[in-house]
């Protein structure tokens, strides 16, 4: 369980290769699944794309859900981007784990702290720009009075705390789940017996971490939804 | 645990600007190539769906506004036609009552001109049978005179036109 992560210093950047490698699959597999099932629109749907049209209500669901369709229709794409890539990122780590040379290439993107606060940053950084642009920095800075002014602490706190709650958790879900799948893979299956005892709790807990890869995606944009809705919303 | 800690050994800020490009490029290139299209087409379907209730709706209406005017129509129609059945009804009457008050006028005229005539011919017949009377009576006093006056008598009626001449003067 102690792979090594393969670093490279590119520019004074430091690169873990492994993330490259699994962010780059993790991005062509949504893509090519969301072209591949959007390439043939009809007016009456089929297959895939009602499917598809299902994952963008669902998503429209979650965005009606903490806000007006009014300010919340402009996060669509993003909720339905973010869901499916880390849902997919999620399941990526599932099937095997690729260790050369003691090395870890193949896992989830999203069992890295720093891809996950990455993201979280990335939607944070989103609802302050959003907050803002569609408000007006008058009403954003007030928002950080409310409802008393010396709450201002609270909330700089609130924000730091929403960034490392919604990357961590991401992270620290997938991340245990691949640990104990390793585990049950590496230090259970020794020999013949080994093998086989651990095949009954490997397929059970492969079965429960696609259950917490899909509720954590949706965990995931809820959260980025109710986030940006405290900045956007007027009312609440 | 260097894997678990990997921030531990340095911050990976490569892997932070990637995941970032990656995800703003995935962001717009899934919009381009897949929501922009799936949206456009559910946008499309709902104002199909929309344009078709309305179309639907229209036409409901017309056909209502259609109906109303059919239902006026015909009974416009029925009411005409009961006043037509109802004028002719009173035409009928109005023309035998003249048609019956003409005949009763005509009835009469042809009894009274009748009835004039019988009197004209009464009168001339019994005009005629006086006329035949007079020259009836004067023939068969002719005849009786002629067959039954006596010698005797014949003498008297002399005498007597002689006294009654005679008295007379």
């Amino acid at each position: 369980m102690h792979h090594e992560a393969p670093l490279r210093e590119i520019f004074g950047l430091t690169f873990n290769l492994a993330n490259l490698l699994m962010i780059t699959i993790a991005t062509a597999l949504v893509f090519i699944i969301a072209v591949l099932s959007t390439r043939k629109l009809a007016m009456k749907p089929t297959g895939i794309q009602n499917f598809m049209e299902w994952i963008m209500d669902f998503v429209k669901g979650i965005i009606n859900s903490t806000m007006d369709w009014k300010d919340g229709g402009r996060f669509h794409v993003l909720g339905i981007t973010l869901l499916m890539y880390v849902f997919v990122s999620n399941m990526l780590g599932l099937p095997f784990a690729v260790v050369y040379d003691n090395v870890l290439w193949w896992k989830s993107p999203t069992a890295d702290p720093v891809i996950t606060l990455t993201l979280a940053v990335m939607v944070v950084g989103l609802s302050h720009y959003y907050g803002v642009k569609l408000k007006g920095t008058a009403e954003y800075g007030k928002e950080f009075f409310k409802p008393f002014w010396f709450m201002f602490p609270i909330k700089i706190i609130e924000e730091f705390a929403n960034t490392l709650t919604l990357g961590l958790r991401l992270y620290g879900n997938i991340y245990a789940g691949e640990i104990l799948l390793g585990l049950l893979a590496a230090s259970l299956a020794t020999d013949a017996v080994g093998h086989l005892a651990a095949a009954v709790p490997m397929l059970v807990w492969q079965g429960f971490s696609i259950f917490v890869g899909a509720i954590q995606a949706f965990i995931f944009t809820m959260l980025t939804m109710v986030y940006l809705s405290h900045k956007v919303s007027h009312d609440h | 645990m260097n894997y678990v800690l990997g921030a531990a050994a340095g911050l990976n800020t490569g892997d932070i600007i990637f995941q970032l490009v990656m995800f703003l490029i995935l962001l717009a290139l899934l919009k381009k190539f897949a929501w922009g299209p799936l949206m456009g087409i559910m946008k499309e379907r709902e104002e199909h769906i929309a344009g078709e209730i309305g179309a639907a709706e229209k036409s409901r209406a017309e056909a209502q506004k259609l109906m109303e005017e059919q239902r006026e129509m015909l009974k416009q129609a029925r009411t005409e036609a009961q006043g037509l059945i109802e004028n002719a009804k009173k035409q009928g009457d109005v023309q035998r009552d003249e048609i019956i008050a003409l005949a009763r006028t005509e009835s009469e005229r042809i009894k009274e001109s009748a009835k004039l005539e019988i009197e004209q011919q009464k009168e001339q017949a019994v005009a005629a049978i006086r006329e035949q009377v007079a020259s009836l009576s004067v023939l068969i006093a002719s005849k009786v005179i002629e067959k039954e006056i006596s010698a005797a008598d014949q003498e008297k009626l002399i005498n007597e036109y002689i006294q009654e001449a005679g008295n007379a003067r």
